[in-house]
């Protein structure tokens, strides 16, 4: 297994830690998550395209340039700690695992050139009101129309919902339960009898959407109701991903709330002296360090193709979930009463870590996945 | 010479081991021509049994070793971190008398810092050295000095000046153990072991030539030695494992290892068995019950991303990059490791765990993680001390304003011990 970066991984990481700085601080946040779409497309589309942000994992053939996830954990990582305003999980990471575990060849060949190069955005939506993420939770309903089908039904938490080009939808044979009968579609963002709504997020750099299907055309991905091993894939590789994501966001965090204690002065001396902030700190990067390790070895477990997958992935995104808050946590604390103030950068990161610890399924969730993989 | 390479330092220690490992050798005189060849201890110097290799074919060298079935250098207690002090402060003589014996294994060392009034503040030792015509004359008393009753030689921490602050004033020594001023007693433990002692000197003598500092610099030594501590001496010291292969140094072997180890028996008990907890779960049938499982899986989070970072950690030192923080957590993460298991083996074992020794589930063994887990979070520098450690050295904040290392330290206010 994989354990460290490479020179080349290592200076990626550099250039695109710059990129990200010079455009999108906390003041371009802030603008950004106060608009409906939570994005700017041509600044996104310009940034995309420099630095092949989308193109990263996707295979040559595809036009992509070919690297593995971590490369993409990289880039997730930085997205992360600099909190980017941009729909790339939702294209880059959903609806993209989500077209490479269930399309077939042509498929791939027609979908993916689009999102490499930028031009498309794309989400997937496969949870519905319950908020519930696994496959039997999926009620809505493909039925078959004239070589297409028509969907029927709600989809909610869509990441990206109201603004994706194009969106990939996990749906049902009518009358099939559980695992039978799952397939993927995909719908153009646009389509006739697709109501979409945007929620109103806690988060505000994550956008969400409630979206109404009354008999929309879809397209069918792959082979019709076998979905259900590519989407346990695909939200295998999502878990994995978003862990990647959020120990970026972490470290933030952490080394922000490091910055601020040691310039902080009470009582006469800097609060960094004091041994119970020094403690709290040194608890921080071990919270931090720990997720970061099982989120670099998920993804490189990707790579390598582990066979305890299942377990690695719930394992990754819990021990990530529990870091992330409890580092928000204390971040917010160090920083006293000015860290509980709108002005202050340090609650962004708080409500990332809040809903990162939420989507796709908590720690207490995760942990439960983890044991049936490991213990039945 | 070319620079040597994995391929060819496998090459060189694979051919040395087919002309002359045989299994019927007597223990020493077989480490004898370890001493001689440097395949003993290849990263130490050529002139001091050693063939001056990078550190890191270590484990190469190790690898034909085991390939081949032929036994190696004593590597397991205090001796190797004797030997990495000698080999970095230590004078000729030191070098001359004392490493050949502690790779034979013909000597056994112990550690004499620790005192009953100084533990995580280890520079605060009130052991006193007092110089008597040309000879040292030890008084005090030391604690938790693994295996001292079986050593020959000692590393002593003493103090030595008291008008100076206080890493000012102290010295190293080499102590000969066997003399009548050094008594032992065992220590006996809250698990019921008694893997440490204490060490009383009543007018014990060290002579002149086995002053390994100067005074006053006593403490950069006891550094060095505790540096080696942490970092394994660089894989010399091991936790050994005897082999059931049959012949006579097997046999010597092992019976060197069976002493040695003795103190260290209790320690996987002490880290919390976390191999034990979902076989123990499936036979109590707890591995069902909601809560409890939940609780492994955070033990197993734990675990397996404690393992992942010393992972990480290694990757990056073999990278040749500089160390990152993920190198300085390991000794606090244990803590938590060990703290969750047994926790976790509370649950799974239920009233159970109210029991020792054969009245209790594996003959004792869960009971003795239960008692023996708090030790985790206090050996080898508390988890107190870690953070400490981890807040000044990795994140560079600033330390508490200090009180006592400025003034003399017979002016410094210190617990009251028996003398």
């Amino acid at each position: 297994m994989r354990f460290s970066f490479s020179a080349e991984q290592d200076e990626f990481r550099t250039s695109l830690r710059r990129a990200l700085e010079a455009r999108s601080p906390t003041k371009e946040v802030r603008r950004l998550m106060a608009t409906e779409n939570g994005f700017d497309r041509e600044g996104w589309q310009k940034l995309n395209q420099e630095m092949g942000l989308t193109a990263v994992h996707i295979p040559e053939a595809y036009g992509g340039s070919g690297f593995g996830f971590g490369e993409l954990g990289i880039v997730l990582e930085e997205m992360g700690r600099n909190l980017l305003c941009a729909p790339y999980f939702s294209t880059a990471v959903l609806a993209t695992t989500a077209i490479l575990n269930a399309s077939t060849e042509e498929q791939k060949k027609a979908l993916l050139p689009g999102i490499a190069s930028g031009e498309v955005t794309a989400t997937l939506a496969f949870s519905e009101d319950s908020g519930l993420n696994d496959a039997a939770s999926v009620a809505m309903t493909a039925t078959p129309s004239g070589g297409t089908y028509k969907l029927d039904g709600i989809k909610s938490f869509v990441l990206d919902g109201h603004t994706a080009d194009l969106i990939v939808v996990l749906a049902r044979k009518p009358g099939s339960t559980g695992e039978d009968g799952l397939s993927f579609f995909t719908v153009d963002g646009k389509a006739a009898g697709l109501e979409r709504r945007p929620l109103k997020t806690m988060d505000e750099t994550r956008k969400l959407a409630r979206l109404t299907f009354k008999g929309v055309a879809a397209r069918l991905l792959g082979a019709e109701g076998q979905a259900a091993p590519a989407f346990a894939r695909t939200m295998q590789q999502i878990v994995i991903c978003l862990a990647n994501e959020m120990v970026g966001g972490a470290e933030r965090l952490r080394e922000d709330a490091l910055a601020y204690v040691k310039m902080r002065m009470q009582f006469g001396r800097s609060i960094a002296s004091f041994q119970t902030t020094k403690n709290k700190a040194a608890d921080m990067l071990v919270d931090v360090e720990m997720a970061k390790s099982a989120a670099y070895y998920a993804a490189a477990a990707l790579d390598e193709g582990d066979d305890d997958l299942a377990a690695i992935a719930s394992l990754a995104k819990a021990t990530a979930a529990e870091a992330y808050l409890q580092t928000a946590i204390h971040a917010v604390q160090m920083h006293g009463g000015i860290g509980f103030t709108w002005d202050n950068d340090t609650h962004l990161w708080f409500k990332r870590a809040k809903s990162s610890e939420i989507l796709f399924g908590d720690a207490n969730y995760h942990r439960e996945l983890m044991m049936r993989a490991w213990a039945a | 010479m070319s620079e040597p390479t994995e391929d060819s330092v496998r090459a060189e220690v694979r051919a040395w081991l087919e002309a002359n490992w045989k299994p019927d050798y007597g223990l020493v005189e077989w480490r004898l021509k370890l001493c001689e060849s440097g395949w003993g201890a290849p990263h130490w110097p050529k002139q001091w049994y050693g063939r001056g290799l990078p550190v890191k074919f270590n484990s190469v060298v190790d690898e034909e070793f085991a390939r081949v079935g032929a036994v190696g250098v004593a590597k397991a207690g205090i001796r190797t971190l004797a030997a990495a002090t000698i080999l970095e402060h230590g004078t000729d003589l030191h070098k001359e008398k004392f490493l050949k014996r502690i790779l034979t294994g013909e000597d056994t060392w112990c550690q004499l810092f620790s005192e009953p009034g100084s533990g995580s503040d280890m520079a605060g030792a009130v052991t006193r050295a007092d110089k008597q015509g040309n000879k040292w004359v030890i008084n005090g008393q030391k604690v938790w000095t693994t295996s001292a009753h079986k050593a020959h030689w000692g590393l002593l921490l003493a103090r030595a000046n008291w008008d100076v602050p206080k890493h000012k004033g102290l010295a190293y020594f080499i102590l000969d153990m066997k003399q009548p001023g050094v008594q032992v007693h065992p220590l006996k433990q809250m698990n019921n072991h008694a893997s440490f002692n204490q060490v009383f000197f009543t007018d014990a003598i060290v002579e002149p030539e086995f002053l390994v500092s100067d005074v006053g610099d006593g403490w950069t030594v006891a550094t060095t030695t505790l540096m080696h501590e942490r970092r394994g001496a660089d894989g010399l010291r091991t936790w050994a494992q005897a082999t059931g292969r049959k012949g006579r140094i097997y046999d010597e072997e092992r019976a060197e290892i069976a002493t040695t180890m003795e103190p260290y028996k209790w320690y996987p008990q002490r880290a919390g068995r976390v191999d034990l907890v979902l076989p123990r779960a499936r036979e109590t049938g707890k591995i069902d019950d909601p809560v409890i499982r939940q609780e492994i899986a955070r033990l197993l989070c734990l675990s397996k991303a404690a393992e992942w970072t010393a992972r990480r950690a290694r990757a990056a030192q073999d990278q040749g990059k500089p160390q990152g923080p993920e190198g300085s957590l390991g000794k606090l993460v244990s803590s938590h490791v060990a703290r969750q298991a047994a926790r976790v083996h509370t649950y799974i074992t239920g009233s159970d765990a109210l029991l020792s020794g054969a009245d209790s589930p594996m003959a004792g063994v869960i009971a003795e993680i239960l008692i023996s887990v708090p030790a985790t979070s206090i050996a080898g520098g508390t988890d107190e001390i870690q953070r400490n450690i981890i807040s000044e050295r990795v994140l560079k904040m600033p330390k508490e304003p200090s009180v006592d290392t400025t003034k003399p330290f017979k002016d410094v206010p210190r617990n009251i011990t028996a003398s």
